[in-house]
C-alpha cells in the first residue's frame, strides 16, 4: 500500500502536468465506477419493480377501468368494497388452505426424502436428479398432466379408486378436494427441489455429532430428532419463507385446473392472485384490482416480518446444538452479528436466509 | 466382522481401531440397506410417473381415458397428436419466443448482477453497506404485484403483444445482485484487485480481466436459474402477449382452453414443451442439484 501511495508522487514531482490529468482520471475513475457499476441495478429495479408497485397504490385510489382508463378518485372506497367482497375473503380462504396443504406435507416429506438422500448411497448423483426431475416440468405442463389426472369422470385417479370400488371424488367441483389437487401440483414439482436444500443443510452438520451420540447410546430415530432437526431449523425456516412468498401469489396452477372458469365453478379455488387477474382482465376493474394487489402486497410483507422474526429467533437458537439452554440464552444477542458480518442487519444466518434463493426465490416461485 | 476389526486394534494401539469402527458405525464405510434404496425407488417413482403418465396419454387417443385399468406404455399415436398440436398453436413460434426471451433476461440479470456483486464485493464506497442492505430487503418484496401499472404501461408505449413488453420487467433481479456479491466476496483476493490497478488497468478493464473469469462458475448457476425462471413464467406474458405471438407457455395454456378438450393432444403438447428442459436436465442436471445444494449452505 505504502508504494502505491509513494510511487505516483514520485511521479508527480518528474513530469507534473500529464500525470496529473491522469491521476484525476484514475481518481475519478476510482470513484465513481462502483455507483456506476450498481447503478443499472438500482435504476432498473426502481423503474419495473418499485414504481409500480407504488403506482398501484395510486391506481387503487380511483375508478379506474382497463379501457376507459382513469376516472374519479375516489379516495378509499375501492378498499371498503374490496374488505367487503365476499369474493377476496374466499380467495384468501382458498389461497391460505391451498398453501398450508402444500406446505406442511411438502416440509415433511422433503426432509424424509433429505433424511434418506442423507447417507452413503450408491449412484448418489442418480438419486438426487431423479427427485429434482419434477422441477424441470414448467407450472403450466404440470398444471395440464394433473388436471388430467385428477379429471372427475376420466382421470386416472378415479378410475384407480373406481376399480378398489370407491366413489369418484369430485376434484374440481368440491372445495377440499381442489384445494388438495392444487396442492398436489405445487408439492410434486417442489418437494425434491427443496429437499437437496434440505440435504445440503443436513450434510453441514459436523459428523462426529453423531458419532457421540451413537457412542453415547442414541439410536437413529433419536439422532435425527436431537441432532439433524434441530440442526437444519435454519433452513426449514428459509424454505417456509419462500414457500411462502410463492404460495401466496399462487396463480398458473388454478388457473389452468380448469381453463373455463376462474377458480371453479363456484369459485371453490379462486385464489387471490386468480382474483386479481378476473377482476383486472375480466371485469376490467383496474381501481379494485390494485387494491386487491396492494392488500395482497402487505399481506406478503406481513408475512415476511413474522417469518423473519421467528427465524431470527430460531436461528439463533439453533446455532450452538451442543449447549445447554442457557448457554444458549447468552449466546443470542452475539450470533446474528457473528453469523452475518457483511451484510448488518439483514435478515439473519444466511444459512437461513441465501440459502438457494436463485432457485427458490420470489420470482421462481411466483405463481405465474 | 468384528473379531477382523478388533485384531489390528489390538496390534496398533487405539487410533486404528477406533477409526475402523467408526467407519464400521456411521461413517462414510456403511452401506445403507434395502429399505433405503426401496423408499428412494418409491421417491422417484412418484417424481416420474406423471410426465411418464403424460407420455402414455400424449402417445394414445382421448379413449385411453376411459379404461379401468390404466395402460402402462405408450401407444402410437404420438406423432398424429404432434400434429394436431402444430395445427392448433403456434409451436415454433413460441419455442423461438421462449428461448428469446429467456436468453434476453438471463444475458441482462447475470450481466448486470455480476457487475453490481463486483462493486458491492471489491470496491470500496460511500453508503455501500446501506446500499446493500436495500438490496437485500427488495429480495423479499413481490415485485411481481406491480402486473396493473406495468401492464397500463406496456399498453400505453404500444409494446403489448411484443416480445420487449415481456422482458422488461425482469431485467434485473435483486437476488442475482446478492447471490454475485455472496460469491465474489470470497472468490476474489483483494490483492488481486489492488496489483492490477497498480499495473494501470482501469476499473472496468479490472472488471473485465480480473472479476469475469474468477465469477464464471457463480455467472453459470446464476444463469440457469434465471433462466429456468423465465422460461417457466405465465401470468405476465399471458397478459401481454396476444395468441398469435404467444411464448411456449401461454401457447400451451390455449390448448387445453378450447372448448372440447382432448387430453391426448393436450398431454402430447405438455411432453413436447418439457423435452427442451429434459435435455438441458440432462446436460446441466449436475449443475442445477449442486446450485441448489450451494446456495442453501454458502449464499
Amino acid at each position: 500500500m505504502t508504494t502505491t501511495l509513494n510511487r505516483p508522487a514520485a511521479g508527480k514531482a518528474a513530469t507534473k502536468p500529464a500525470v496529473t490529468f491522469r491521476q484525476r482520471l484514475s481518481v475519478f475513475d476510482l470513484k465513481v465506477s462502483p455507483y456506476l457499476y450498481i447503478a443499472p441495478f438500482f435504476i432498473l429495479f426502481a423503474l419495473v419493480g418499485l414504481f409500480p408497485l407504488g403506482y398501484t397504490f395510486f391506481v387503487s385510489l380511483f375508478d379506474w377501468h382497463l379501457l376507459r382508463g382513469q376516472g374519479e378518485f375516489v379516495g378509499l372506497q375501492n378498499f371498503q368494497e374490496v374488505f367487503q367482497d365476499r369474493f377476496f375473503w374466499n380467495s384468501l380462504f382458498n389461497t391460505m388452505s391451498i398453501f398450508l396443504l402444500s406446505t406442511i406435507p411438502q416440509l415433511v416429506v422433503a426432509i424424509s426424502i433429505a433424511a434418506v438422500l442423507d447417507q452413503n448411497l450408491r449412484a448418489r448423483t442418480f438419486w438426487r436428479m431423479s427427485i429434482l426431475l419434477p422441477y424441470v416440468v414448467t407450472p403450466v405442463a404440470v398444471a395440464m398432466i394433473f388436471a388430467n389426472m385428477f379429471g372427475e369422470q376420466y382421470g386416472l385417479i378415479n378410475n384407480i379408486l373406481a376399480s378398489f370400488g370407491v366413489d369418484p371424488i369430485m376434484w374440481k367441483n368440491e372445495t377440499l378436494p381442489s384445494h388438495i389437487a392444487i396442492a398436489t401440483m405445487v408439492n410434486w414439482r417442489w418437494t425434491g427441489y427443496n429437499a437437496l436444500i434440505l440435504l445440503a443443510a443436513m450434510q453441514a452438520v459436523p459428523r462426529d455429532i453423531y458419532e457421540s451420540a451413537a457412542i453415547d447410546g442414541a439410536g437413529p430415530f433419536r439422532r435425527f430428532f436431537s441432532i439433524t432437526l434441530p440442526s437444519i431449523r435454519p433452513t426449514m425456516i428459509f424454505v417456509v419463507i419462500t414457500a411462502t412468498i410463492g404460495g401466496l401469489q399462487i396463480f398458473t396452477e388454478p388457473r389452468l385446473f380448469d381453463p373455463r372458469t376462474a377458480g371453479g365453478t363456484a369459485k371453490q379455488f379462486q385464489t387471490t392472485v386468480l382474483y386479481l387477474w378476473e377482476m383486472a382482465f375480466q371485469r376490467q376493474n383496474f381501481g379494485k384490482a390494485a387494491t386487491i394487489a396492494w392488500i395482497l402486497f402487505l399481506i406478503i410483507v406481513l408475512f415476511g416480518v413474522i417469518n423473519w422474526l421467528i427465524s431470527r429467533r430460531i436461528a439463533t437458537s439453533g446455532d450452538d446444538r451442543g449447549g445447554n439452554r442457557r448457554a444458549r440464552r447468552r449466546k443470542r444477542p452475539v450470533a446474528p452479528a457473528a453469523v452475518l458480518p457483511a451484510v448488518g442487519a439483514q435478515p439473519p444466518a444466511p444459512s437461513a436466509d441465501t440459502a438457494g434463493e436463485p432457485l427458490a426465490g420470489p420470482t421462481t416461485r411466483s405463481g405465474r | 466382522m468384528t473379531v477382523t476389526q478388533t485384531r489390528p486394534a489390538a496390534s496398533k494401539p487405539s487410533t486404528p481401531r477406533s477409526l475402523a469402527t467408526r467407519k464400521a458405525l456411521f461413517g462414510n464405510g456403511r452401506r445403507p440397506g434395502f429399505l433405503t434404496y426401496g423408499l428412494l425407488i418409491a421417491f422417484f417413482l412418484a417424481s416420474a410417473y406423471p410426465l411418464w403418465w403424460s407420455v402414455i396419454i400424449g402417445s394414445r387417443s382421448n379413449e385411453a381415458l376411459g379404461q379401468t385399468w390404466p395402460p402402462l406404455l405408450p401407444g402410437g399415436n404420438f406423432w398424429t397428436n404432434v400434429g394436431e398440436v402444430f395445427d392448433t398453436i403456434p409451436f415454433w413460434l413460441a419455442l423461438g419466443n421462449s428461448v428469446l426471451i429467456s436468453s434476453i433476461i438471463t444475458v441482462s440479470v447475470v450481466g448486470f448482477s455480476t457487475l453490481a456483486g463486483y462493486s458491492f464485493a471489491k470496491l470500496k464506497f460511500k453508503g455501500r453497506t446501506g446500499l446493500m442492505v436495500a438490496v437485500v430487503a427488495t429480495m423479499a418484496i413481490p415485485t411481481q404485484l406491480g402486473i396493473i401499472p406495468l401492464f397500463m404501461l406496456m399498453r400505453t408505449l404500444g409494446w403489448t403483444g411484443e416480445i420487449g413488453a415481456v422482458v422488461i420487467p425482469t431485467l434485473v433481479t435483486a437476488f442475482g445482485v446478492f447471490f454475485m456479491r455472496q460469491y465474489l466476496v470470497d472468490v476474489i483476493p483483494d490483492e488481486l484487485i489492488e496489483s492490477a490497478r497498480m499495473d494501470g488497468a482501469s476499473m472496468i478493464s479490472t472488471f473485465f480481466h480480473v472479476a469475469l473469469p474468477a465469477a464464471r462458475p457463480a455467472m453459470a448457476i446464476l444463469g440457469l436459474f434465471t433462466f429456468m425462471t423465465a422460461w417457466t413464467d405465465f401470468l405476465w406474458p399471458l397478459l401481454v402477449l396476444d395468441a398469435g405471438n404467444p411464448t411456449l407457455q401461454t401457447a400451451l395454456s390455449q390448448l387445453q382452453s378450447a372448448r372440447y378438450v382432448d387430453y391426448s393432444i393436450v398431454l402430447a403438447g405438455a411432453v413436447l414443451a418439457t423435452l427442451p428442459l429434459l435435455v438441458l436436465f440432462a446436460v446441466a442436471g449436475r449443475q442445477l442439484i449442486s446450485g441448489i445444494m450451494q446456495g442453501a449452505v454458502k449464499g
